[in-house]
């Protein structure tokens, strides 16, 4: 009986529903890990009470409904503490939002437990989503569970969804929530040899999400297995009145386009993508993929995407300025911390000692960029024109699509995970450039996918990443399975925790 | 275009983060150097495009105009670092 955090959720399901094991089992496997795993500060809030409530009202579902219970029935999970969850703190892994127990639940987690799925805890993140490293939490860093070999240097398990990361790679939970606004679901699954899955924007309620940046945030899986993704997406995705750029388009069995091959696919390789400076572990590494799918009958075509250069400086006009103006809501009035105020002090200090003490220097940062560039006089020089070049990113991907390419491959990451506090004297956009592959994705709303498929020299993951056509994540999932069998990345770090 | 001390200075009071005196330096050249990255974009000839608004193509959904939610101020207050009375609570506004 033991191991069961091990399971992917694919396994899991058949287990429980042949009555090998029940829900509770699994769910108390999972908190003895977590108990265990301190040294990982993947998990920030427990909710062992909610956990086991919710594992009996499982088990009691899958006695009374068998095999037409939910997929995610009984799946034990973490969640991003970007997620508002009833009673439950959700900070954002800020001290902003110090002691806020939301009174409600985020469309997404309530769909995963309208499924029967167990909630774990919340999970560690940068502060708002703001990071690269998990660096920037209020908690201090998750701890990513690989290290290089022969070392013992803690390492980054990325960012901003650090936490889930560490905690599916260390088998703390069978899957775990994240979100991605320039790569935060991506990086992290690359950085600890996971699968991370970004759907097309609008397949997933923002509602209840703690918002950083509403035109480019979108919550997805992070899991063990490509299937696990297609099944926990089910469950998550939907429309929902709430959320008025969330798609009314029937969610699809996304586990049920698994199925079949990838015979006469086109898949694109942007010349853009080769970065200068590039390593050439990397390179080959993607090559290495594409053979792959080559193999696999796909044909690979050379496509170019022009405007890739200019995704990131976009991305950081658009994003700080939607940052800006959706943290105008911490005010130390609705909720969270209030700073103390000196005698004679009014409503201004109050806003600006609660802000300053609340937020951490990474996000004032942003705030202040997203309202400089929002300012008077600079609106059109800076936002508008990033939306215009917005619009050119999204049309270059248009035009590949419109040419008959069904998917394109790039590297996850410009590199393996690299160490806690090695970019500490880095100037921002150094930490920036981690999300050079992953960025452009969001600002054209597609669906991306990270797929752990080698190691590098140093035994460290790298992932591959597959960029697929609006609302055809079942395409994507299906191509990326195919990566996921040829690689046959089985690896798992050494437990040292 | 370049940020100095006191831009920093009237960005900070803008966005309602206190800032220290002698912090503005630093700040002023961090901007510095993200506004330098983004200035980028200048190279990007933008003639004719239209900036983008909807990132999925989509009719916004209408809804009646009705009350859906609500009566319940004892929630909307439950966070509140200060409420009184039904009410959220914040230092004299008025002098």
């Amino acid at each position: 009986m033991g191991d069961l955090s091990k399971l992917t959720i694919a396994e899991a399901r058949e287990g429980l529903r042949k009555g090998e094991f029940t829900a509770v089992e699994l769910a108390e496997s999972c908190l003895g890990e977590i108990e265990g795993a301190g040294a990982l500060n993947a998990f920030v809030h427990n909710t062992p009470e909610i956990a086991l409530d919710q594992a009996k009202a499982a088990d009691a579902r899958l006695k009374a409904e068998g095999s037409d219970a939910p997929a995610m029935c009984g799946i034990p999970l973490g969640i991003k503490d970007l997620f508002c969850t009833r009673h439950v703190p959700s900070q954002a892994a800020s001290f902003i939002l110090d002691g806020f127990r939301p009174e409600y639940e985020s469309t997404v987690t309530r769909n995963l437990w309208d499924a029967g799925a167990v909630m774990l805890g919340k999970l560690n993140m940068d502060e708002f989503a703001m990071g690269s490293s998990n660096e920037t939490s209020h908690y201090g860093p998750a701890v990513n569970p690989w290290r290089r070999k022969g070392s013992e240097k803690p390492l980054t398990p990325g960012g901003s969804s650090g936490g889930s990361a560490a905690a599916v790679a260390a088998d703390l939970c069978l899957g775990a929530t994240g979100t991605d606004t320039g790569g935060s679901i991506r990086q992290p699954a690359a950085f600890t040899g996971i699968v991370g899955l970004k759907p097309t924007y609008g397949r997933c309620s923002r509602w209840g999400i703690v918002a950083f940046a509403s035109s480019l945030d979108q919550a997805g899986p992070m899991v063990k297995s490509v299937r696990d993704a297609a099944i926990m997406l089910g469950a998550m995705a939907g429309h929902d009145p709430k959320d008025s750029t969330s798609m009314d388009i029937p969610v699809p069995d996304f586990e049920a386009a698994l199925a079949g091959d990838i015979k006469g696919k086109r898949i694109g390789i942007p010349k853009e993508y080769r970065m200068e400076g590039m390593p050439g572990e990397i390179e080959k590494f993607w090559e290495e993929g594409a053979a792959m799918l080559r193999e696999a009958g796909a044909e690979i075509v050379d496509i170019s995407l022009p405007h890739t250069k200019y995704a990131l400086p976009a991305y950081y006009v658009i994003a700080p300025a939607e940052a800006s103006s959706n943290l105008a809501r911490y005010d130390g009035v609705r909720y969270g911390h209030r700073a103390k105020l000196a005698e004679g002090e009014g409503i201004t200090e109050m806003y600006e000692k609660t802000r300053a003490e609340g937020f951490g220097h990474e996000v004032q940062r942003r705030v202040m960029i997203g309202t400089y560039v929002l300012s008077a006089g600079f609106y059109d020089a800076y936002y508008r024109r990033a939306q215009r070049v917005r619009t050119l990113i999204r049309r270059d991907f248009d035009a590949a699509f419109e040419a008959g390419v069904d998917a394109i491959l790039t590297p996850a990451t410009p590199s393996s995970a690299f160490a806690l506090g090695e970019m500490d004297d880095a100037d921002p956009i150094r930490m920036y450039l981690n999300d050079v592959f992953t960025v452009t994705v969001n600002l054209a709303g597609l669906p991306g996918i990270s797929v752990p498929a080698g190691l590098d020299e140093k035994g460290l993951p790298l992932g591959l990443q597959l960029i697929g056509r609006p609302w055809e994540e079942g395409e994507l999932l299906k191509t990326a399975q195919v990566i996921e069998d040829a690689a046959g990345f089985v690896s798992k770090p050494e437990k040292w925790w | 275009m370049s940020i100095d001390k006191e831009t920093a200075r009237r960005v900070a009071h803008l966005a309602r983060i206190r800032v220290e005196e002698d912090q503005l330096e630093a700040l002023a050249g961090e901007f510095n150097a993200i506004l330098k990255f983004v200035e980028q974009l200048n190279e990007v000839d933008v003639e004719g495009v239209e900036p983008m608004t909807a990132v999925m193509p989509m009719r916004l959904k209408r809804r009646k105009d009705e009350v859906t939610d609500g009566g319940y101020p004892e929630k909307i207050l439950a966070n509140a670092p200060d409420a009184r009375e039904g009410f959220f609570a914040v230092p004299k506004v008025v002098e």
